[in-house]
C-alpha cells in the first residue's frame, strides 16, 4: 500500500517534468559555478546550441552522421543465454558497444563537434577518464579536421593504454595530467584551464552530463537517441517498453540518455548503478548518489560529491576509469531527490563477475563501466518472474580494459 | 566605513596605488601564515589576500595548485583559516583581510556561519572564485548581513550587461583579471588593460584592482599607473615554496617591498 502512494506521488512529480531552468538549474541542482573569464563562453555556448538545436539543417547532418559514420541506430539485444542461466527476469542490452569507436560516448563528441564546426572552432579539447571520449572526441576532430588536445589523468593512462594509443593514431595530442588524484577530476581540472587560457579558439567537448550549464542538458539531449531509439525498439521486439531501464553512473552521460525518454513513462523503473569500489562501508568508491553524499559545487555544477567535512573533494576508487568520479549529473541528483529514479552501487567484485558472464554466456565483452550495470541486472533477475524485462544499456565494449581485467586475473598478455 | 574602504581612501589621499600581495593560508606551514602576513604588511602590503586552500582549485596555475596541495596535506581548513585571522588580528587591527577561494568549503561550513565567523575573526571581504553573481544572491545576502565586502573578478571576456550586475552586487574594490587563462601565467598585454580601465569605471565606482600574470617589479609600476591597486600571487607563492622555513618571511617581504617601490614610482 506505501508503495503504490509512492509511485503515484512520484507520477505527479514527473507530469511537469521541464529541466533545466533557464540557468541550467534541475531543482536546486546543477547551474553555472565558473570563474568569471569562463562566463561568456558557457553563454555563447548556451545561445549557439540553442539557436541550432532545432535547425533543421544541423538535426538532418547530426541524423546523417549518426547513421552512416557511428552507425546507429544501435540493436537491442536478448541475453537469451545469460538470462536462462539467471532463471528469471529476461535481461535485454542496448548495444551501444557496436557504434563506431565502441561506446556512446560519440553520440554526444559527434553533436558537440558540429556545433563546433557551426561556432567556426577549429581546436576541441576534452577531458577522459577510460578514454573513450577521448577516443570519440579524437576521431571526430580527424573527421572534420579539427585540431585535438586531450587531457587524461597520468593514473588512467596507465590503465588505459590502448586507447591512450588510439587516440594518438587519430591525430590528438594527449596530456598527462599530474596533479591531483591523478583521474577523470584532475583531468577535468586542467581541461578547463585549457579552456579559460585559450577560450577564444577552442570549444571544450564535454565528456558526460554534468559542469556548467548548458552541458548537463546538451549532452543529455545528444544521449538520448539511446532511449528515443530503445523506445521504439521494445515495442518491436516484446510489444510493450521493459519493465526496467538500467545504465552505469558516472557522471551519466549514458544512463541520462536512456533514462530521460523514459522518465514519463509510467511503470517503467529507472535504475542507475554506481561504482561501489571496494564497498560503500569501505568510503573507497565512487558512488555520490548511493552514498547520500553532501550536495556541493565542483566543475561548474552543483551535485552531489563526494567531499570531506570540510568541503574538500576525496579520491574516489573504481575498477573503471570511466566510473571513477567524486560527482555525477545533476540531472541524476534531480531523479533520485524527486523519487523517478533509483540509484544502487555495483562493487568492483560484482562488475567482473558480471563481466565475465557477459563474455561466457553471450560472447560479448563488455566494458568494465556497463559490467556494473549488468551486475545489478544480475542480482535482480533471480528475484523476478521471468516475464519480467530488464533493459541493460550495454554503453560500450570492453576491449579497452583487456589490461586491467588481466593484472586482476594475474595473467601477463 | 570598512577596512578595505578606509585604505583605498587614504592611499587615494595619498596619491598611492594599493599593493595586494596573495599567499595561501597554512603555506609553507599553518605555524608560518601569521608571521607571513605581518611580515607583507611591514613591507608595504595594503590589502592582504588569503588563500583558503581547496583540492580542485580550476582557476589556478602549477603554482598556486601546489600551494593548496601544501596546505591541505598540513590539515589546513577554512575553520583554521579563520583562526589563522583571528590571532593576526592580536597584532594588526588595521589591514584588511581578504579570504579568496572556491565555494565548496564555504558551502561546506554554510555561508551563514562563514560569514559571522568572517565578522568575528575580522575578515574584511570574500572573494569566491566560481560563484558568480547569477548563483550568489542568497549566499551574499549572509555575507552582507554581517558586513563582509563580496570582491568579485572580472575579466577581458566580461560583456558590460555582467559588468552592471557585478557593479550591483560588488563592495570593497574588484579585482579585474588582466588576461584569459590561470594563475602564474604570462601572456598580460599592457595596452589591452589600458583600454579597459577606462570602459571599466564607466560603470564602476570602486577601486580597481589588477591581477594576474605580474610577476614582477617593472610589470607591477606599469600595471599600477593604470588602475587602483597591483594584486600578486603566484610570484610570491613561488617565493615561499623556493625559500626553507628559517628564511620564507625575510624572502617575502623583501620581494613585496621590491614591488612596493616600484608601486611608489607609479
Amino acid at each position: 500500500m506505501r508503495r503504490r502512494s509512492r509511485h503515484s506521488s512520484t507520477r505527479l512529480s514527473t507530469l511537469s517534468y521541464n529541466y533545466p531552468d533557464l540557468g541550467g538549474h534541475f531543482g536546486q541542482f546543477g547551474g553555472i559555478y565558473m570563474a568569471e573569464t569562463l562566463i561568456p563562453a558557457v553563454e555563447e555556448l548556451s545561445q549557439q546550441y540553442l539557436r541550432f538545436r532545432d535547425d533543421p539543417e544541423f538535426k538532418a547532418e547530426l541524423a546523417y552522421e549518426l547513421k552512416h559514420y557511428v552507425g546507429r541506430p544501435s540493436p537491442i539485444y536478448h541475453a537469451k543465454r545469460l538470462s536462462e542461466h539467471l532463471g528469471g527476469a529476461q535481461i535485454y542490452l542496448k548495444r551501444e558497444d557496436l557504434n563506431h569507436t565502441g561506446a556512446h560516448k560519440i553520440n554526444s563528441a559527434m553533436g558537440q563537434a558540429l556545433l563546433a564546426k557551426r561556432m567556426g572552432k577549429k581546436r576541441v579539447i576534452a577531458e577522459t577518464g577510460a578514454g573513450m571520449h577521448g577516443v570519440a572526441t579524437a576521431t571526430v576532430a580527424a573527421r572534420f579536421g579539427m585540431e585535438c588536445i586531450v587531457y587524461m589523468g597520468a593514473e588512467d593512462i596507465q590503465r588505459q593504454a590502448p586507447n591512450v594509443f588510439r587516440m594518438k593514431l587519430l591525430g590528438a595530442k594527449v596530456v598527462p595530467v599530474e596533479s591531483g588524484s591523478r583521474t577523470l577530476k584532475d583531468a577535468c581540472n586542467e581541461a578547463i584551464r585549457d579552456w579559460v587560457t585559450n577560450v577564444e579558439s577552442t570549444f571544450y567537448i564535454f565528456g558526460t552530463a554534468a559542469g556548467p550549464h548548458p552541458y548537463p542538458m546538451m549532452v543529455r539531449d545528444f544521449q538520448c537517441v539511446i532511449g528515443n531509439e530503445a523506445k521504439v525498439q521494445m515495442p518491436e521486439m516484446i510489444g510493450r517498453q521493459p519493465d526496467a531501464v538500467i545504465a552505469c553512473v558516472g557522471g551519466g552521460s549514458n544512463a541520462i540518455g536512456l533514462f530521460h525518454p523514459y522518465i514519463e513513462v509510467p511503470n517503467v523503473q529507472i535504475i542507475g548503478v554506481e561504482a561501489g569500489g571496494y564497498g560503500i562501508a569501505s568510503g573507497k568508491h565512487a558512488a555520490p548518489l548511493t552514498a547520500n553524499a553532501k550536495v556541493g559545487v565542483l566543475h561548474g555544477n552543483k551535485v552531489n560529491l563526494m567531499q570531506d567535512e570540510n568541503g574538500q573533494i576525496i579520491e574516489t576508487h573504481s575498477i573503471s576509469a570511466g566510473l571513477d568520479y567524486p560527482g555525477v549529473g545533476p540531472e541524476h541528483c534531480l531523479l533520485k531527490d524527486i523519487g523517478r529514479a533509483q540509484y544502487v552501487a555495483a562493487d568492483d567484485d560484482e562488475a567482473i563477475a558480471a563481466f565475465d558472464a557477459l563474455c561466457r554466456y553471450e560472447g560479448i565483452i563488455p566494458a568494465l563501466e556497463s559490467s556494473h550495470a549488468l551486475a545489478h541486472a544480475i542480482k535482480i533477475a533471480p528475484t523476478m518472474a521471468k516475464d519480467k524485462v530488464l533493459l541493460v544499456n550495454l554503453s560500450g565494449r570492453g576491449d579497452k580494459d583487456m589490461n586491467t581485467v588481466a593484472r586482476i586475473k594475474g595473467i601477463t598478455l | 566605513m570598512s577596512r578595505i574602504q578606509t585604505t583605498f581612501a587614504r592611499l587615494k589621499a595619498e596619491q598611492r596605488k594599493a599593493l595586494i600581495p596573495f599567499i595561501t593560508a597554512g603555506d609553507p606551514s599553518p605555524k608560518l601564515t601569521v608571521p607571513l602576513l605581518h611580515g607583507l604588511v611591514a613591507a608595504g602590503a595594503d590589502v592582504l589576500e588569503l588563500g583558503v586552500p581547496f583540492s580542485d582549485p580550476m582557476a589556478d596555475g602549477p603554482t598556486i595548485q601546489r600551494a593548496s596541495e601544501r596546505a591541505l596535506k598540513q590539515g589546513v581548513s577554512l575553520r583554521s583559516v579563520l583562526d589563522m585571522v583571528a590571532e593576526f588580528r592580536k597584532l594588526d587591527t588595521t589591514t584588511p583581510v581578504v579570504l579568496m577561494g572556491y565555494g565548496n568549503p564555504i558551502e561546506a561550513m554554510g555561508w551563514e556561519t562563514f560569514a559571522r565567523r568572517c565578522a568575528e575573526v575580522g575578515v574584511d571581504g570574500a572573494l569566491t572564485v566560481d560563484f558568480p553573481p547569477e548563483e550568489s544572491h542568497a549566499a551574499f545576502e549572509h555575507l552582507e548581513a554581517h558586513g563582509i565586502d563580496p570582491i568579485f573578478l572580472l575579466a577581458p571576456t566580461t560583456r558590460d550587461e555582467r559588468i552592471a550586475a557585478v557593479a550591483k552586487l560588488a563592495r570593497g574594490y574588484v579585482y579585474y583579471v588582466s588576461l584569459k587563462g590561470v594563475t602564474g601565467a604570462g601572456n598580460l598585454d599592457l595596452s589591452a588593460i589600458e583600454e579597459k580601465m577606462p570602459h571599466l569605471r564607466r560603470y564602476l565606482d570602486l577601486p580597481i584592482g589588477v591581477g594576474f600574470g605580474i610577476r614582477d617589479a617593472a610589470t607591477a609600476e606599469a600595471v599600477a599607473k593604470l588602475c587602483d591597486g597591483v594584486v600578486v600571487g603566484s610570484r610570491i607563492v613561488q617565493e615561499i615554496e623556493n625559500s626553507t622555513e628559517q628564511n620564507v618571511v625575510a624572502n617575502v617581504a623583501a620581494l613585496v617591498y621590491e614591488l612596493r617601490q616600484a608601486l611608489d614610482r607609479a
